[in-house]
């Protein structure tokens, strides 16, 4: 059984006079699997992502969603996070007053609840940070302020793969997470994420760059084109994109 | 005034109009002190909406019931009810219903240079320091002070030495204790002298479920290069009707911060005036209040610079859930000779309850021209960006209100400087969110 199972969805802006974003997507993934997303600007990958993470100011119009055999769009927001859903944030927003410590030890335990598991000790708690956060390179003085804080863009998209580490999720969504990294945090936090794969995880990486599949190699490459995934192929699709654009799709689109 | 055009009364007003003309006529300073603040109150009635500094708080309406001047407390009740604050290491000095407790009170081991006795022990022996009792005058007329000089008999009397550092905080446990509605008044003065450094803190709380009234107010001399903390909970029961002034006298080259909680009472004023009259000095006024049901509470300001050169900030976040309904009015005067003041104030309210309301009013009337003075006010729900980003991580919606609604107080809760203090008030915001959660 498939994973994550989207089916002809459409969405549009919550609201009357709402855009249609997403026009018919079809998407399915297994565990184990790492998808790749490309796609011009504004062709609704990040639509996509917030969508599957329950973002409130879309509205799906039709088709279906489906993680894990039960349907994700009934689900609340939280709900989907505790049954193993994670989104990297294509911009991760700053939390002042909430120390990251504070946040993640609330998330983490919210998850284990929700699943009827025991919080987890301030010993093993402490301990999963410090391990986790060493290999991303976050300090510990960047853990006690609040959440994204004063960091870097480069220090926000660590930090959002440092609260997948924690959190273990089933399906990670990775949206952009290589823009505006450098070349040696491009090298970490690939790492960090390659790090995670196992045969019951997948994961979706939305990029605009080859370079990210160099080091995170996926096994199905999908184009986004207007709201529809208008081509899938293996990982030398990357290349291919690379080389040529995505001007022959958007004439087929038009 | 012409007897036949006299405003109808409410009960309340004849109740204390009552207790008022019992007041013995003393002939010293105190009682001309008292005579002079009755008439002024008969003369104005409990303020209401059409009296600009009590626009949002129409006393009149809010308090119409009259309750008689509270008995003496029971010394076992009191203790009993006296709970807030109790883990902070602290000298307590009990006020109940108005009277300090000797039973529940440490006048033990007194650091050297502290001076502490009761407001009634100190007029009763005649000492000098009484005459400083109504010495600092609000600038305008204000009808719960006024109430409180005429009415109040007793409280707590604090001086410190100049030079004389008290490390311990001195807490003033007010406490309403009793079964039925009464009224209890209570004054109390803090002398802190040149170079001395105290943390003053005041605490006040009742039984639930029962309307009571409470009026306090203290007066702070605030000497020369001192080092002034004050810290104040109100956590009355949500009948009771909480009334209080804070009233500074502030010399040059101070640190003075004071903070003001606030979760309780149905209805809640306090109002702070601040003279600065000494070069150089630097202020904070800062403040919390939380919430909820159909709670109202205001926090007026009132800081008047005089002299150059002092800093003054102010920073008040409000948190209103239900039908609850907050008021800040905040103004800072800056006269003519108080050039190169710097003056900042912000108010800020989060509003949780679709039928909560919050009124902000800041003000500048600015007469010198080298100055830097700025206000802000801003009123909004929960964002909703930082909620969902909570939400995504598998945090449920209320924990995620919650660890919001903490950091937003928690800015201001934060510049409390007295560990035990700051810890304990963080802790208080937290029970407020649990129990709504
Ligand atoms: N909340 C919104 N309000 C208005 N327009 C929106 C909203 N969200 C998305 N859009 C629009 O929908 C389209 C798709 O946006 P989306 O962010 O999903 O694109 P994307 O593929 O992630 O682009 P990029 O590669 O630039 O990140 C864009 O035209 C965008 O302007
Ligand atoms: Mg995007």
């Amino acid at each position: 059984m498939a994973m994550l199972e989207i089916d002809n969805l459409h969405a549009k802006i919550e609201g009357e006079e709402g855009r249609e974003i997403l026009k018919g997507l079809t998407l399915s993934v297994n565990p184990g699997e790492v998808h790749a997303i490309m796609g011009p600007n504004g062709s609704g990958k990040s639509t996509l992502s917030y969508i599957l993470a329950g973002k409130e100011d879309y509205e799906v119009t039709d088709g279906s969603v489906t993680f894990e055999g039960e349907d994700l769009l009934e689900m609340e927001i939280d709900e989907r996070a505790a049954k193993g859903l994670f989104l990297a944030f294509q911009y991760p927003i700053e939390v002042p007053g909430v120390a990251t410590m504070t946040f993640l030890r609330s998330a983490l335990n919210a998850q284990r609840k929700k699943r009827g598991e025991e919080e987890i000790s301030t010993p093993d708690f402490l301990r999963l940070i410090r391990e986790r956060a060493g290999g991303l390179g976050i300090s510990q003085d960047m853990l006690k302020r609040g959440v994204n804080v004063g960091f870097s863009g480069g220090e926000k998209k660590r930090a959002e793969i440092l609260q997948m580490a924690v959190l273990q999720p089933k399906l990670c969504i990775l949206d952009e997470t290589d823009s505006g990294l450098d070349i040696d945090a491009l090298k970490v936090v690939s790492e960090g994420v390659n790090a995670l794969r196992s045969p019951d995880r997948a994961m979706i990486v939305i990029t605009h760059y080859q370079r990210l599949l160099n080091h995170i190699v996926p096994d199905v490459v999908h184009v986004m084109n207007k709201g529809r995934i208008v081509r899938s192929g293996g990982k030398e699709l990357a290349l291919e994109l690379e080389a040529n654009g995505y001007a022959e799709y958007q004439q087929d689109a038009a | 005034m012409n007897a036949d055009i006299r405003p109808i009364r409410t009960p309340a007003e004849q109740a204390l109009i009552a207790e008022l003309d019992q007041l013995p006529s003393v002939n010293d300073r105190l009682g001309d002190l008292r005579l002079a603040a009755a008439r002024s109150f008969e003369e104005n009635g409990l303020p209401h909406r059409r009296v600009e500094e009590w626009k949002y708080t129409d006393l009149r309406t809010l308090m119409r019931d009259a309750v008689p001047v509270a008995g003496t407390a029971a010394v076992a009740e009191a203790d009993a009810r006296a709970k807030l604050l109790r883990e902070v290491e602290a000298r307590r000095i009990v006020v109940a219903n108005g009277a300090v407790v000797p039973e529940l009170s440490d006048f033990s081991a007194l650091e050297e240079g502290l001076t502490l006795r009761s407001l009634a022990d100190v007029i009763a022996s005649g000492d000098d320091v009484a005459a400083r009792i109504g010495g600092i005058v609000p600038g305008r007329y204000d009808a719960a002070l006024a109430l409180n000089t005429a009415l109040a008999k007793d409280g707590v009397v604090l001086e410190v030495a100049p030079g004389a550092h008290i490390e311990r905080p001195i807490h003033v446990v007010h406490v309403f204790a009793g079964s039925a509605p009464a009224a209890s008044f209570a004054r109390s003065l803090v002398v802190v002298g040149e170079g001395a450094t105290l943390t003053y803190v005041e605490s006040f709380e009742g039984p639930a479920g029962i309307a009571y009234q409470v009026n306090s107010a203290t007066e702070f001399y605030v000497g020369d290069e001192t080092h002034l903390d004050v810290v104040r909970l109100q956590e009355e029961s949500a009948s009771a009707i909480h009334l209080s002034t804070l009233l500074f006298e502030v010399g040059r080259r101070t640190q003075l911060h004071t903070f003001t909680f606030a979760m309780g009472a149905a209805v809640a004023r306090t109002s702070l005036y601040a003279t600065l009259s000494g070069e150089d000095s630097h202020i904070a006024f800062n403040g919390a209040t939380l919430l909820k049901d159909r709670q109202h509470s205001d926090s007026t300001l009132f800081v008047d610079h005089k002299v150059p050169g002092c800093e003054s900030r102010e920073l008040f976040k409000t948190v209103l859930d239900d039908q609850s309904r907050g008021v800040f009015q905040g103004k800072i005067v800056v006269r003519q000779a108080a050039q190169k003041t710097d003056g900042r104030m912000m108010s800020r309210a989060l509003v949780l309850g679709d039928d909560a309301e919050m009124d902000n009013k800041p003000e500048l009337e600015i007469f010198a021209d080298d100055v830097q003075c700025g206000h802000g006010a801003t009123c909004g729900a929960i964002d909703d960006e930082l909620l969902f980003y909570l939400r995504a991580r598998g945090i449920p919606l209320k924990e995620a209100q919650s660890l919001l609604v903490q950091a937003f107080v928690g800015e201001a809760i934060e510049t409390v400087e007295h560990d035990g203090l700051r810890e304990a008030l963080i802790a208080c915001a937290e029970g407020w969110l649990k129990a709504r959660a």
